[in-house]
């Protein structure tokens, strides 16, 4: 991270710091339901609203499948449109999940991720922000308050560009991230006006120009259509790069898709999603100093999934723990492993991989069980063989 | 407001091509034409999934003159209110023109799967106009049951059995519910009285806030009639009484269409397929309720309308 910060500092959750983020986005429309974690950045919007520090239109909507659905409409009439949910509010959406970016909407929606029911749990696993996957939404996932924030203004710059078009989810650890007082730089006004001006619309709704959204498409067109959006959507990720880099320049703060520490000389890696990076470091930094070559790999971007730069930073290294925080029944690994696997299935040389279950519906991921984690890993490093394809950390008996 | 007085004042500008793919017969384009006569441009239309939406816009194809918008099947109601509200605070922030909102669902897209969200549009006030044309069950499907199918109809999922003798269950009262939110104004129509339903679009559209229209809509295929005597069905549906036009307008009933003396039900049942096993002595039981209920209603309308007998 560079040292040129700009804006000033102060002190949000991470709620706040993505209503905080929207607001200075001049978003034009918010249509959101109010669902744990997430709720306290409805509540901030809505206060925003109505006390006249944004110009926008809250809708109070009855459900999250309106609240989607009503800002695919606002999107499509070429409003800057704002969303949050959480858990069982993004099952709910499921369905307009795919239609919003099959429809090329632009909404950004913050998720404060926390797990599915049953039993029911208001705390963070990454089960919502996996069920988003393959929808066809740009997904990043934030490590700390600040870059919740960040994100958010980014993701709306991403998502408006001419050559994306597509929705963006960006993933806040629940209560992790959502309820934590962090110190973060915001910036100015004007700075977020420059970097962020108004929504200029590809192809709105527009009486004097009628088009139809949405049509009936059967076997003589769809699977054209899907083809022109999967490749559209997977040329997304240059673009992704370029916002990072004017972010970059206008906030003195470096994003890039695939975050590294102690890569160069890495024997084995752990890949991790969120908020659990800086924890993962913390031990690697202990580790290293103590001479043992392990090294980490978090996503910043998740979809479009990072695939050259993950088979760069991983395929050279002896052993690979990929940790998911959700569980997929019946498949041989979960989300992440799936992907990291997949990205790597053609690497002229690649790691042996485990996976590695943690932290489900907020249960603490600790040193020690990161510690067993690089542990086993250079075990199986010195062994050449995976006994254990998937493990869960700190479970009880 | 421009009411009519005769057929031969309503505008000849057509926004609804010709060569959509809706059966011969079918009411829908009817209210889809009127309304797209009626309310003034610019205007923009909100599909839910049904006969309707699959019918014009087979890609590459549309019937649409106008912006046309499909989501999915339970949320056109909400998916509206995020188009009226993105346009109002477009108005307020760049200037651009707001335009009038139509939301057209089937029975099933308003009555069952989208009244959530019709609740929801109707009690946050947007301004639209919502249209449920309602040909009494899943049609598009293949005509299952809904909470709009009249009782004793026979449909695929409540078929006239040996022992269960069709839908043994009450048709919702979609304007009632309508009234319960507080809409200003609430109709239904039917395209046998087409000047009436004119009429009423044109009040709906000039009243401010949500309004909401209940189309009756014959639908040949589902219902088993001969698609000649869609009208015909239609009118009777008025003249036994079964379909009362009415309106409710700033807190005032009125019944449109007086129906002095009443056509026996029968006449309108034995034109269906749906409706002809009531006809057998064994069934009179349930032709019986029906007819009740059918006079209650007219009796309940006449007493909120100010009328007498």
């Amino acid at each position: 991270m560079s040292t040129i910060v700009k804006g000033r500092r102060i002190g949000l959750n991470g709620d706040r710091a993505v209503a905080y983020a929207v607001k200075q986005a001049d978003v034009d429309v918010i249509s959101a339901y109010p669902i744990t974690p997430q709720t306290i950045i409805v509540e901030a919007l809505a206060e925003y609203v109505n006390n006249g520090e944004l110009n926008a239109a809250f809708i109070p909507v009855e459900s999250e499948h309106t609240a989607l659905s009503a800002a695919v409409g606002a999107s499509l009439a070429g409003a800057r449109v704002f969303t949050a949910t959480a858990s069982q509010g993004l099952a709910l959406m499921y369905e307009i999940l795919w239609i919003a970016a099959g429809l090329r909407t632009t909404i950004v929606m913050a998720l404060g991720n926390r797990a599915f029911s049953p039993n029911i749990n208001i705390h963070c696993s990454h089960d919502d922000a996996y069920a988003a996957r393959d929808t066809g939404w740009i997904q990043f996932f934030a490590e700390n308050v600040q870059e919740a924030y960040d994100l958010t203004l980014q993701a709306f710059r991403i998502s408006e560009d001419k050559r994306v078009l597509f929705p963006s989810i960006v993933n806040l650890d629940g209560f992790i991230l959502t309820h934590s007082l962090e110190g973060l730089y915001v910036l100015d006004d004007k700075d977020v006006k420059d970097f962020l001006p108004p929504k200029d619309p590809v192809n709105p709704i527009d009486p004097e120009s009628p088009k139809t959204y949405g049509p009936l498409d059967l076997y003589d067109w769809y699977i054209e259509h899907k083809r022109q959006q999967a490749e559209h959507f997977n040329n997304t990720l240059p673009i992704i790069e370029e916002v990072f880099n004017e972010y970059y320049e206008l906030a003195g703060r470096k994003y890039t898709p695939v975050k590294t520490y102690g890569m160069e000389d890495a024997e084995v890696a752990i890949v991790v999603l969120g908020s659990s990076a800086g924890s993962v470091r913390y031990v690697a930094k202990r580790l290293r100093r103590r001479g043992r070559k392990v090294g980490v790999v978090s996503l910043t971007l998740f979809r479009p999934l990072p695939v050259e730069e993950i088979i760069e930073v991983l395929s050279s290294v002896k052993v690979v723990a990929v940790m998911d925080r959700s569980y997929s029944f019946g498949s041989p690994g979960a989300p992440l492993f799936l992907d990291i696997n997949a990205a790597l299935s053609n690497a002229k040389e690649r790691p042996l991989l485990f996976n590695v279950i943690y932290g489900l519906g907020g249960r603490d991921l600790t040193p020690d069980h990161i510690l067993a984690i690089y542990d086993r890993a250079e075990d199986i490093a010195r062994s050449g063989e995976v006994k254990e394809r998937q493990i869960w950390v700190g479970v009880r008996g | 407001m421009n009411q009519i007085k005769t057929l031969r004042d309503i505008p000849t500008r057509e926004q609804l091509a010709p060569g959509h793919r809706l059966c011969a017969g079918c009411g829908i384009p009817q209210i889809v034409r009127f309304v797209l006569k009626a309310v003034p441009d610019p205007k923009v239309v909100v599909n839910a999934t049904g006969c309707l939406e699959v019918a014009t816009t087979i890609f590459p194809y549309t019937s649409w003159k106008v912006p046309w918008i499909h989501n999915a099947f339970e949320n056109v109601a909400a998916t509206a209110s995020g188009i009226e509200a993105a346009f109002k605070i477009m108005e307020k922030k760049r200037g651009r023109r707001k335009p009038r909102i139509i939301a057209f669902g089937g029975d099933g897209g308003t009555f069952d799967i989208g009244l959530q969200a019709l609740s929801g549009a109707l009690e946050r006030g947007h301004d639209l106009l919502y249209i449920c044309y309602d040909n009494e069950a899943y049609m598009n499907t293949g005509i299952q049951r809904s909470g709009a199918t009249p009782k004793g109809a026979s449909t695929t999922t409540s078929p006239a059995g040996r022992v269960i003798p069709g839908k043994l269950e009450r048709k919702k009262d979609l304007i009632s519910i309508a009234i319960a939110h507080g809409v200003k104004y609430a109709a239904t129509l039917n395209p046998a009285y087409p000047v009436d339903m004119y009429n009423k679009i044109v009040k709906a559209a000039s009243t401010s806030g949500p309004t909401v229209l209940h189309y009756f809509t014959p639908c040949p295929t589902g219902w088993y009639f001969d698609p000649s005597r869609s009208i015909e069905v239609a009118r009777l549906a008025v003249q036994t009484r079964i379909w009362p036009l009415y309106e409710y307008d700033n807190g005032v009933y009125r019944i449109t269409v007086m129906v002095k003396k009443p056509r026996p039900i029968e006449d309108y049942f034995k034109l269906q397929g749906r409706f002809r096993h009531l006809l057998k002595p064994e069934n009179k039981w349930l032709l019986d309720e029906i007819k009740k209920e059918v006079e209650e209603n007219w009796n309940r309308l006449l007493k909120l309308s100010g009328a007498s007998t």
